[in-house]
């Protein structure tokens, strides 16, 4: 939000249409931040998804000085134990402390979830609202580039860059927010698809106001709800993929945890060590309910109609 | 609105061939070569350099495409390297298959997903809200497999309620057809469900303070029409949006769900066909995908219009 | 109204005797088989389905003592350039053809000479046969084949109908018909393979199903689930993690017996540039990581000891196991000797790839872990098969971990990976005196002499150690506690004669 304030005052041109927009803009009142950041403080449980989100982007960084054993480190002793006082989430199917592994795995599950979705959304929402505000060929070209990607399966998109990039986290998550982009272009056009079509847009175009105005202003903020929930949700099937890519040699290469490789490795344990499938899972589960939390938080807050 | 369908269906077709000229390209750039995955323990030279022949490997890949598109101009969409089996054959008995898998799914999914997110939205910020939310989180956060298992654990082995897996098509034995796909419709539900809900409770909550829920309201009409015929009806593009796209993903992600409960599926074919370097069936695969595809979306985009009169008018 | 009710009792009893003669086999694969054509076929789970549908000249006992089976006897030559079969006479093919010695002749003119055929190199030791009499036949050889038995207890003896071969040519595998206990009747691809009990088979009084049905399962837990959900009555190939649940389950009865196969890790010894590397120029580097690892611990770790720890081709219980050199037990003083010696008293990397599947991930981060104590720091690269595949035969990588699911001959355990220009030597390892010994083995049909030509070529092979032998899997198989009769062969297959499935 500051950062689209900070880019309108230094653009004068689109300052001196701002009184006119005041006068129809039945979206916006003054001083927005202000109002949004009081508002999402007093929403308790968007806090509650940001304590919850912090919490594990803290352990993620934190991983190397907590007190926690080496997460390659083995114990031939203590394969596929139960939790206990020596091991406090048990161990894994070559004996090594899952709490470690939960906790460095944090740092590559956050990576790839994060930063995979802003991937899929610096794509995808821009090209999206092109596709749907201008319609015509723009929309053309654009939807039918979103069909092919579709089209393409994921794996073969997949091998052909562990092939020509090599295994590493980063082209993990290239690949993953490239496979995500097209349903935030979806979702965007689909939403500025029905809100250009709303009065005040019309009305809006109608006293020409520019159309990046016109875009930042009216379609933008009817676009971020969905997008918000899509890309909180993304979170978590992101986090799950890299583990299919690490499989591909593409992700994160063992030794290395990441909560999605340990989840699939704890597939094949289900009946002898049920609880290495479990903490990958609650940790999953708890840093998607913090993001969703957390984008409710920001969705009311930013919803002008909500007081 | 019959025009912008004929427009359509007609960009379909030069949209359909740049895709298949892309996928073919890209899977020639794969490494791993198609013979050698085949041959496995045996690797006759001789064979190999016969086989590559035969199946034109060798011909350079725009002859290579070429000779494909030809092929499916006559509906041939060639045969399995890997089984002998015609591709359309494949292709025909696996996709029903998993459409049916997957409109079950997605049925359940709306069911599930579409009530609690309006209820949710309703009841915002009470107990009921929370619970909703972390019932459909946690679908979304638990594996497909883990789900999968369990269920077969309790349901089929302890209470013996359901078959463990297997398929039987519906043209056989509806009822025992419905039977088998239960559980793999719930289980590929789950995590879509909740991502219904979510996005049906954000729109109903944009929608529910809008003005005219409010015209709505003051012109005291009863609560549920409201929130039914007016709130609802208003949120939905981003739920067609997301139901067709998903609907794709659905039929090409079934892999580990199909894999779980043995059935024999469209999306465990793309992947072992993808993994065998089987060109043919990868190519038949990606054809009749995109064809999904661009029906899918050209869905939606009809439905937008439906749902929303202003659009209809320009 | 009587004769009504005498009618309704008499189809009722009519439909449970059917109910109890009609009795179906379902058998859970691992995997989906490929092209279902003798000549043609690749898989392991393929030959399970053969083992149902197809008969071969001659079978092995579960001790790998080649038995008739649609050869009644046999004669070598004096010189051992030619060898006489004796057929029964009571055969015939599922479409009626019957089974005699000029069947014979078109089968193995097919394994030759069909182009797709992948039996040639399994056959090239026959120059000729021909026809002694209606049920007698001889090969003749290029030079003595020591394997050619057991070639013929595979895929390459398997008899298919010549007739409907002819008329379906590459196409076979679509319908295949061939002699043995049960027919094809249809194939669904990754869903199931359906035969049918047929009538006129030579052996008809053993078999006891009226069906086999074979659906491919690829999911361990999913496997041992249907199988306690009574979905299934034979599964192959139990997680050797899955052993303790399947024997503490009282409806469950489990069998085993350890494979001809190994599994090891390979090193790029001479393929291409990249065989110039520490690890494929100084075999002392290749013997510390041997010494580095821990085999009896990999075993327990991974394969909760089901599986034998191994360091040779040939599994520790079998005659060609060369006792001399048995497996080592983990030295890590002498490991971090050898690098010493070899120039890396600091440690040294080492880049394996690996199929990018659960088990051999887990393989080789134990592995790691160990050789790390070493001073080997490895680098796992996981791959998908046909990636892996490629990249090893083409020369692109240093060492790989990769397997073999063995032969009845011991010849076909090492001879096309350890001879000057083998078919599947991709570590290009090459030495005169191995390729002579391994000749040598091959030529001669007296167990005594192959065994020494053995013994000597693992002498020297243990030191080169171009492939670090580590363990034998071992076939497990869980079965309804109704199932009777069965029987565990090392070769995996499931033979269904005597086999027997009380309700």
């Amino acid at each position: 939000m500051a950062h689209s304030s900070d880019r309108l005052r230094d653009d004068t041109e689109e300052h001196l249409a701002e009184g006119a927009v005041d006068v129809i803009d039945p979206v916006l009142a003054t001083a927005p931040e202000n109002r949004v950041w009081k508002k999402f403080r007093t929403h308790g449980s968007a806090v509650f998804g940001g304590i919850l989100v912090a919490f594990f982007v803290l352990i993620a960084l934190l991983a190397p000085i907590l007190p926690v054993p080496d997460p390659a480190a083995t114990d031939w002793g203590a394969v596929r134990q139960a939790p206990s006082l020596d091991h406090p989430l048990g161990t894994d199917e070559i004996g090594r402390d899952v709490l470690s592994r939960m906790v460095w795995g944090a740092q590559a599950s956050l990576m790839a979830g994060v930063i995979s979705v802003a991937i899929a959304l610096t794509l995808g929402v821009p090209l999206g609202i092109l596709a749907g505000y201008f319609g015509g060929w723009t929309d053309a070209v654009i939807s039918r580039c979103t069909e092919a990607l579709l089209a393409a399966p994921f794996l073969i998109l997949a091998i052909a860059l562990a092939a020509f990039l090599g295994p590493s986290l980063t082209n993990a998550m290239i690949a993953i927010g490239i496979s995500a982009t097209p349903i935030f272009i979806r979702l965007t056009r689909g939403q500025v698809l029905s809100v250009k079509a709303e009065d005040y847009v019309e009305g809006a175009q109608a006293i020409g106001l520019p159309t990046p105005r016109i875009l930042t202003r009216y379609i933008f903020p009817n676009v971020f709800p969905p997008v918000l929930v899509q890309a909180t949700l993304t979170v978590a099937t992101a986090i799950i993929a890299e583990a299919s890519l690490s499989f591909l040699g593409l992700g994160q290469q063992p030794p290395s945890p990441s909560w999605g490789s340990m989840l699939n490795t704890a597939k094949n344990f289900l009946n002898q060590a049920p609880w290495m499938a479990l903490w990958p899972g609650v940790g999953i589960f708890l840093v998607v309910l913090g993001f969703n939390l957390l984008g409710d938080g920001l969705r009311d807050a930013l919803d002008p109609r909500e007081h | 609105m019959l025009s912008f369908i004929l427009r359509r269906l007609l960009i379909a077709i030069p949209t359909i061939i740049l895709i298949t000229i892309f996928v073919f390209a890209l899977q020639q750039l794969l490494p791993g070569d198609p013979l050698l995955v085949m041959a496995g323990e045996e690797r006759d030279p001789e064979v190999l350099e016969f086989l590559r022949e035969k199946y034109r490997l060798n011909d350079p890949i725009p002859i290579q495409y070429l000779a494909w598109i030809g092929n499916v101009l006559q509906g041939d969409l060639g045969i399995s390297l890997r089984t002998n089996q015609p591709v359309t054959e494949l292709i025909g008995e696996k996709l029903p298959v998993t459409i049916q898998l997957a409109i079950m799914a997605i049925i359940f999914a709306m069911v599930i997903g579409i009530p609690t997110g309006v209820l949710s939205a309703v009841k915002k910020g009470t107990p009921v809200d929370y619970a909703a939310n972390v019932v459909a989180l946690s679908g979304l956060s638990i594996p497909n497999f883990w789900l999968g298992i369990m269920l077969i654990l309790l349901v089929s082995v302890q209470w013996d309620l359901l078959p463990a897996s297997g398929y039987v098509p519906i043209s056989e034995d509806p009822i025992q057809s419905f039977t088998t796909m239960i559980m793999p419709a719930f289980v590929l539900g789950t995590a879509l469900a909740a991502t219904l809900m979510r996005h049906t409770r954000s729109a109903m909550l944009g929608v529910l303070t809008s003005d005219y829920v409010r015209t709505a309201r003051a012109k005291g009409l009863l609560e549920r029409s409201v929130i039914l015929k007016h709130a609802l009806r208003n949120a939905l593009t981003p739920i067609v949006t997301l139901t067709a796209l998903l609907f794709g993903e659905l039929i090409a992600g079934a892999v580990l769900t199909e894999q779980i409960f043995t059935i024999p599926g469209f999306g465990k074919l793309v992947v072992d066909a993808v993994f065998n370097r089987d060109y043919a069936v990868v190519q038949g695969i990606v054809l009749v995908t995109a064809i999904g595809f661009i029906m899918m979306n050209l869905l939606a985009d009809m439905l937008y219009f439906l749902l929303n009169p202003r659009l209809r008018h320009q | 109204m009587s004769f009504k009710t005498t009618t309704l009792v008499a189809a009722l009893l009519g439909v449970t005797a059917l109910g109890a003669q009609a009795q179906d086999l379902r058998i859970a694969l691992q995997s989906d088989a490929d092209v279902l054509d003798p000549d043609q076929s690749r898989t392991f789970v393929g030959r399970i389905v053969y083992a149902s549908m197809c008969d071969k000249l001659v079978d092995i006992t579960p001790d790998l003592e080649i038995i008739p089976q649609l050869a009644t006897g046999w004669q070598w030559s004096d010189d051992g350039t030619s060898l006489t079969m004796q057929l029964r006479e009571d055969v015939v093919f599922h479409d009626g053809t019957p089974f005699n010695a000029d069947a014979v002749v078109r089968n193995i003119d097919r394994s030759q000479n069909l182009e797709e055929s992948r039996r040639k190199s399994e056959l090239s030791s026959i120059v000729g046969t021909e026809v002694l009499g209606e049920h007698e036949v001889r090969f003749d050889l290029s030079g003595p084949d020591a394997t050619l038995l057991a070639q013929f207890a595979d895929r390459s003896g398997m008899m298919v109908s010549p007739d409907a071969a002819e008329a379906a040519g590459a196409d076979f595998g679509l319908n295949p018909v061939c002699s043995g206990p049960f027919s094809f009747v249809e194939r669904v691809a990754q869903d199931r393979i359906v035969l049918e009990r047929f009538p006129d088979y030579w052996n008809a009084d053993e078999i006891h199903f009226d069906t086999v049905t074979f659906l491919p399962i690829p999911d361990t837990t999913v496997r041992l689930a249907n199988l306690q959900a009574g979905d299934i009555d034979i599964l192959e190939r139990l997680a050797a993690t899955d052993l303790q649940q399947a024997q503490d389950d009282p409806d469950i009865n489990v069998d085993s017996a350890v494979s001809l196969g190994y599994q090891g890790i390979t090193f790029n010894v001479n393929n291409g540039e990249r065989g110039d590397n520490p690890w494929g120029n100084d075999p002392r580097l290749r013997q510390a990581l041997s010494h580095a690892i821990d085999r009896e611990v990999i075993n327990q770790v991974v394969f909760n000891g089901a599986f034998a720890a191994g360091n040779q081709p040939f599994p520790p219980n079998s005659p060609w196991y060369h006792d001399e050199i048995p497996v080592p037990a983990r030295d890590v003083d002498r490991a971090r000797e050898l690098l010493a010696e070899a120039g890396y008293p600091d440690g040294i990397d080492l880049e394996v790839q690996v199929p990018n599947t659960t088990v051999p991930l887990q393989l080789m981060q134990v592995i790691q872990a160990m050789a790390g104590e070493a001073g080997i720091n490895i680098e796992i690269t996981s791959k998908e098969f046909a990636t892996l595949l490629a990249d090893q035969s083409a020369g692109d990588y240093q060492a790989s971990q990769i397997g073999w699911s063995g032969r009845v001959d011991p010849d076909g355990n090492i001879h096309q990976f350890m001879t000057s220009g083998g078919g599947i030597n991709d570590s290009h390892f090459s030495d005169p005196e191995i390729d002579s010994l391994l000749n040598e083995a091959r030529v001669t049909t007296d167990a005594s002499v192959r065994g020494e030509s053995y013994d000597a070529a693992r002498e020297i092979l243990n030191e080169e150690l171009p492939i670090v032998y580590l363990y034998h899997q071992t076939w497990i198989w869980a079965l309804d506690d109704g199932i009777q009769g069965f029987t565990a062969y090392p070769d995996g297959m499931i033979r269904l004669e005597g086999v027997t499935l009380e309700q």
